[in-house]
């Protein structure tokens, strides 16, 4: 896959030792030596790349240059967290976004329209990072509603880990006070980073929904007197969708990157805090199985979205070959 | 004669711009997008000039006045050292608009090119080859890379715009992959081939022209892009670097100071905002008066 490829050369082209930074400045010249024969690093780049992806395959991405601990294991433990708090803002994001423009194009020009598009501009511009800061002055500082540091509060217990997602957890061992609790931590963190991307679902659905208005089969519905909630939900709606949808796997891939900086600002014990902490410590190791599994998740929910496009336009559907 | 000529030509030229402008004035919005934009030219290029403070703009000390909050003498109020934040502000925007400026200079002509070759030839081996190398770019979430590039490299302003440019040429490149292999099938592009026009002049006098419009408008947006990830980059201390005053820079900085001390912040952060907001609302003036849709 191509994707190893960049990323491996990104950790092992660039112009440091890792073996040197692993053991320090003051280690032995023939301790790093002996590291690097270990890691393979004494070989040509096309063997040590060799090497890397057959460990990949088994799940292990060596141990961490800087703990010493199998990044493998680390990145289990700490996947599920940034898992939660992505598809969570990414409800967030395409639900509200997709409602706003809904809203938004059917009073266009009215007061709601106006106001949901000055709200949309500021949220395209604002970076997820002030927004992050914001929340967490005006909700967890000056109003103290909502909690603003971790998964659950101090001293709450986790429940029995099931699929790691401590919502779903809670919701399949009936621990509804631990369901409760993840969600009062989820919200801030989850808007923050949804705000970027739910904005631009809001532009989008708006401008494709009010093309479509105009479009003549809509008259035409109109003429044969269906109602006017059937037309707005299902001719009009639906297809106004594709635009916005197809957009939904980049705002996502924007929402992955962004957690970098959202997780440790309100200090998600997430991979992306994980990762955050292993680049400024350059440990190669760590940082490339980050890029690397949040990569695949982004292919991942890039073919979620192409399916679900699929589904919502018909002539990409027929264009696949199925139709007749 | 060809005086007469060359006059004719100017006020034509004139008035087709005199349409233009009169077609983009009519959106208030574009018009706030262009001001912004240029006030913040003018504040980051005379910024030594203008601000009331230009020696705070680098390593600065002065305890006295420390975390002052907004007053006449210090619009903005000073940080934890006592350096004025309005200042601080206007050269930060310096290196938001520089970050602009490089990355795209570094990345529109690689990936235009990139992009026409790939859309001409396109269904060879040389198209599969370029995109193909395009799509594992945009594999990888573009913060995300960035991030990854930046931290193997020495923390720099430097090093993260070399960081955005290798992550940002394949939108280009596809940008112009699409447009380029729609406008092969065109006529007059047909007709060069046909009168023996060779591959480069097809490539450059025929194709390229032709992809400017949706390429500037890109760019305007771009710019506000590019600035926000720079921003980003400087919030995590992988881009400018302090005492240097990056827009980003300093709001991680204020952030620790945040209840008490917002204005240390929250300014900046409103800078970042204005920045990205005018080069936004001028790309979509741009979009409106081009008729461009690709972007």
């Amino acid at each position: 896959m191509g994707l190893s490829i960049i990323i491996f050369f990104i950790a092992r082209a660039m112009p440091s030792d890792p073996a040197r930074l692993a053991l320090g400045a003051r280690a032995p010249e023939w301790a790093v030596q002996k590291l690097r024969e270990h890691m393979h690093l004494d070989q040509p780049l096309p063997a040590q790349y060799f090497y890397w992806v057959r460990d990949a395959l088994h799940g292990n991405f060596g141990e961490s240059l800087f703990t010493r601990r199998d990044v493998a294991s680390d990145i289990k433990e700490f996947f599920p967290a940034t898992m939660e708090l992505a598809l969570f803002s990414g409800v967030i994001m395409a639900f509200c976004g997709i409602l706003l423009g809904a809203v938004s194009a059917r009073y266009s020009n009215r007061w709601v329209d106006n106001l949901v598009r000055m709200f949309s501009y500021v949220g395209v511009v604002t970076p997820s990072f002030v927004f992050a800061i914001l929340f967490l002055l005006l909700f967890g500082y000056i109003l103290n509603l909502l909690p603003t540091i971790g998964r659950l509060s101090p001293g709450g217990s986790y429940p029995p880990t099931i699929t790691g997602l401590i919502t779903i957890d809670g919701l399949v061992t009936g621990n509804f006070a631990v369901v409760l609790d993840g969600l009062k931590h989820l919200i801030l963190p989850g808007l923050a980073l949804a705000m970027a991307g739910l904005s631009q679902e809001a532009r989008i659905t708006r401008s494709s929904m009010i093309e479509n208005f105009q479009k003549d089969y809509i008259a035409a519905e109109r003429a044969q007197g269906i109602p006017e909630r059937v037309i707005n939900l299902k001719y009009l709606l639906k297809p106004s969708l594709i635009p916005t949808v197809s957009i939904l796997g980049l705002d996502f891939a924007a929402l992955l990157g962004n957690a970098f900086l959202v997780e440790l600002i309100f200090n998600w014990p997430g991979l992306s805090r994980y990762g955050m902490n292993a680049m400024l410590r350059k440990d190669l190791n760590a940082v490339t199985a980050v890029i690397m599994i949040l990569g695949v998740v982004f292919l991942t929910v890039n073919i979620i979205v192409d399916i679900i496009v699929a589904y919502l336009d018909p002539r990409i559907r027929l264009a696949g070959g199925r139709g007749k | 004669m060809h005086l007469d000529l060359a006059i004719q030509m100017l006020s034509r030229k004139w008035e087709e711009f005199r349409k233009s402008w009169y077609k983009f004035s009519r959106n208030s919005l574009s018009v706030i997008g262009l001001s912004t934009v240029l006030l913040v030219l003018f504040l980051a290029i005379f910024a030594p000039y203008i601000s009331p403070y230009p020696q705070h703009a680098g390593r600065f000390v002065n305890f006295a006045e420390a975390g002052l909050p907004p007053s006449l003498a210090h619009l903005f109020g000073t940080d934890v050292f006592g350096r004025d934040i309005l200042s601080r502000t206007f050269f930060g925007f310096r290196f938001s608009l520089i970050m602009g400026v490089v990355v795209l200079s570094l990345v529109v002509p690689p990936g235009v090119i990139l992009g026409s070759i790939a859309g001409y030839f396109k269904d060879t081996w040389i198209d599969t080859l370029i995109m193909r190398i395009t799509d594992i770019f945009l594999a990888i979430p573009p913060l995300i890379l960035a991030l990854a590039i930046c931290s193997v490299l020495t923390p720099n302003l430097f090093n993260a715009m070399t960081a955005v440019s290798l992550m940002w040429w394949p939108w280009y490149t596809r940008l112009v992959y699409g447009l380029s292999s729609s406008l092969r099938n065109e006529f007059f592009v047909q007709a060069a081939e046909v009168t023996g026009a060779g591959k480069i002049h097809i490539l450059f006098r025929e194709i390229l022209p032709n992809c400017l419009s949706p390429i500037f408008t890109k760019m305007s947006l771009d710019m506000g892009w590019v600035i926000l990830i720079g921003s980003s980059l400087s919030f995590v201390g992988l881009g400018v670097q302090p005492p240097k005053p990056g827009l980003g820079t300093m709001v991680a900085d204020g952030a620790k100071y945040m209840p008490d001390q917002w204005w240390i912040a929250v300014f900046p952060a409103f800078a970042i905002m204005i920045v990205v907001l005018g080069f936004n609302l001028l790309g979509d003036g741009l979009r409106d008066l081009l008729a461009v849709e690709e972007v």
